[in-house]
């Protein structure tokens, strides 16, 4: 056992595989509260794997992982229940529930996770859309919003109970440049308002730059440079710093 | 082969923990009646309108060949026993099962490939409670009542059949229809179709939210819910009736 200190998110010697394809190989990274960390690498070095294992919807074949005090790989469902209660994940596609209102899916955990009474819970709705500029479309189901409004109603979603870690998955993909920076805003708005704890999994270096207090580079399911925009561009590694240089 | 017997127990034991999951809070009630109007909904105008086809047919068929007997007044028996005891499950069972296995198969599978079942477990909800216990639990209590609808279906277009031809009343349809009916007609062939939505929903429910395709993963799984739980009926079916005649020998006719 390590102990974590004061990170949110601590990774120690992680690895995870598929069948016979190695997916990440013995990873190791922390993430302190209140800092922004952008993981970047291109598709399919287990960028979105990571942020999966962090909310525990996969399990590590080796490895350690902390979410503050509590080490998540040997944690019994009620107990990973109270863990993930700390995070919000804001999914690639959003995966809003398509059978419901936006307001039905931002009510969902609130009506089952919290003991707000009705108001309460039609309040928090109120404030969180309007914090993403969706108030006026709560009524409309997912197949009726736009790609950005999508986004943005699944970032609405994941901080509907006030995480304190937020994790986003591509959170740029499939957007225009300027929506892209819209909710690169909205992630930083929330971090410098709420303390929020972000970790971002990118491959848009804009993005990273914008967001990212520190940033990760994986390639290939190991981690080749780890420290701030200015560090991880004097990187040893040459994909790193080829990686750093394509915005 | 012991692909197939894989899949069985696979699929045993994920009925085996919606059962479990029953007694476990929350009861998702909320859930369990969206369900049930979803499937009722779904099937409800298809049943009665194959019932009442398929009760109008029976009889045309059933006449011509009683008439040559001088045996027409045995085509309302001939017709309720029939649906109560046969047409009516296994018939309903079918329909079910295209209708609302290939739903549920192709709607949790589209939950899979979305993502959204990710969500649900991210939201630290249990999504086999919220989402499969709920669709097995309205498939098996749906069933028997849809039954009761292709049934009666049935005996009405068996009656407007047999109305066009001989003008027979409605109550003397009826008064020859239960005149030999014993109550072991009913409720055993009508209550094994609650075994029937158990293995729809069960079967739809495990194909779809298993699934690990992708996209491509959701025809297949609608594709699969519709062949493998209707085999499956069948399957109950044939099991079910020697059950029934083992319970209660008088229904054997």
């Amino acid at each position: 056992m390590i102990d974590n200190g004061a990170a949110a998110v601590a990774f120690h010697q992680v690895s995870k595989s598929f069948g016979a394809k190695r997916v990440l190989r013995d990873v190791s990274f922390d993430v302190h509260a209140g800092e922004a960390l952008c993981i970047l690498g291109r598709s399919g070095t287990g960028k979105s794997v990571t942020l999966k294992l962090i909310i525990s919807l996969l399990k590590p074949d080796n490895g350690n992982i902390w979410i503050e005090q509590d080490e998540i790989t040997h944690l019994k469902e009620a107990d990973l229940s109270r863990v993930r209660r700390k995070m919000g994940f804001l999914f690639q596609d959003a995966a809003l529930f398509d059978s419901l209102t936006l307001y039905e899916n931002l009510a969902l955990p609130l009506l089952r996770l919290s003991d707000k009474s009705q108001d309460e819970v039609d309040f928090v709705i109120d404030r969180v859309l309007k914090q993403v500029g969706l108030e006026n479309d709560k009524r409309k189901m997912p197949s009726e919003l736009s790609g950005g409004m999508r986004k943005r109603a699944g970032l609405a979603r994941a901080l509907v109970l006030e995480p304190k870690i937020l994790l986003a998955d591509e959170p740029s993909s499939g957007l225009d440049r300027i929506t892209a920076a819209e909710i690169d805003e909205l992630l930083l708005k929330q971090k410098a308002e709420h303390k929020t704890t972000l970790i971002v999994v990118t491959h848009d270096v804009r993005g990273a730059r914008n967001v990212g207090d520190r940033i990760v580079v994986l390639d290939r399911g190991k981690l080749i440079a780890d420290g701030t925009v200015g560090e991880v561009e004097q990187s040893e590694n040459e994909t790193a710093r080829n990686l750093m240089s394509e915005c | 082969m012991s692909n197939v017997l894989e899949i069985a127990g696979d699929v045993s034991l994920f009925g085996f923990r919606a059962i479990t999951s029953l007694f476990s809070r929350p009861l998702e009630g909320d859930q369990i009646r969206r369900q049930i109007a979803e499937v009722g909904s779904k099937s409800l105008l298809l049943v009665i309108a194959s019932g009442f086809a398929l009760g109008a047919v029976l009889t045309l068929h059933t006449r011509s060949t009683l008439v040559t007997f001088g045996a027409t007044a045995w085509i309302p028996t001939v017709q309720s026993l029939a649906f109560f005891i046969e047409i009516g499950p296994l018939v309903t069972g079918l329909l079910v099962a295209g209708r609302v296995g290939s739903g549920i198969g192709a709607v949790l599978s589209n939950m899979r490939a979305t993502e959204q079942i990710d969500a649900i477990e991210s939201l630290s909800i249990d999504s086999f409670k919220y989402l499969v216990v709920p669709r097995i639990i309205a498939c098996t209590l749906a069933l028997p009542v849809l039954t009761l609808f292709l049934d009666f279906s049935g005996l009405l277009g068996g009656f407007l059949s047999e109305y066009s031809m001989s003008r027979l009343s409605f109550q003397s349809y009826i008064a020859s229809s239960f005149a030999s009916f014993e109550w072991s007609n009913f409720y055993p062939p009508t209550l094994k179709t609650a075994v029937f939505g158990f293995a729809i929903g069960t079967v739809s429910s495990f194909l779809g939210y298993t699934t690990n395709e992708g996209a491509q993963g959701v025809g297949r799984a609608a594709t699969r819910s519709v062949v493998i739980s209707s085999l499956l009926i069948i399957l109950l079916d044939v099991l079910l009736i020697k059950f029934i005649f083992f319970m209660y020998p008088e229904s054997a006719l």
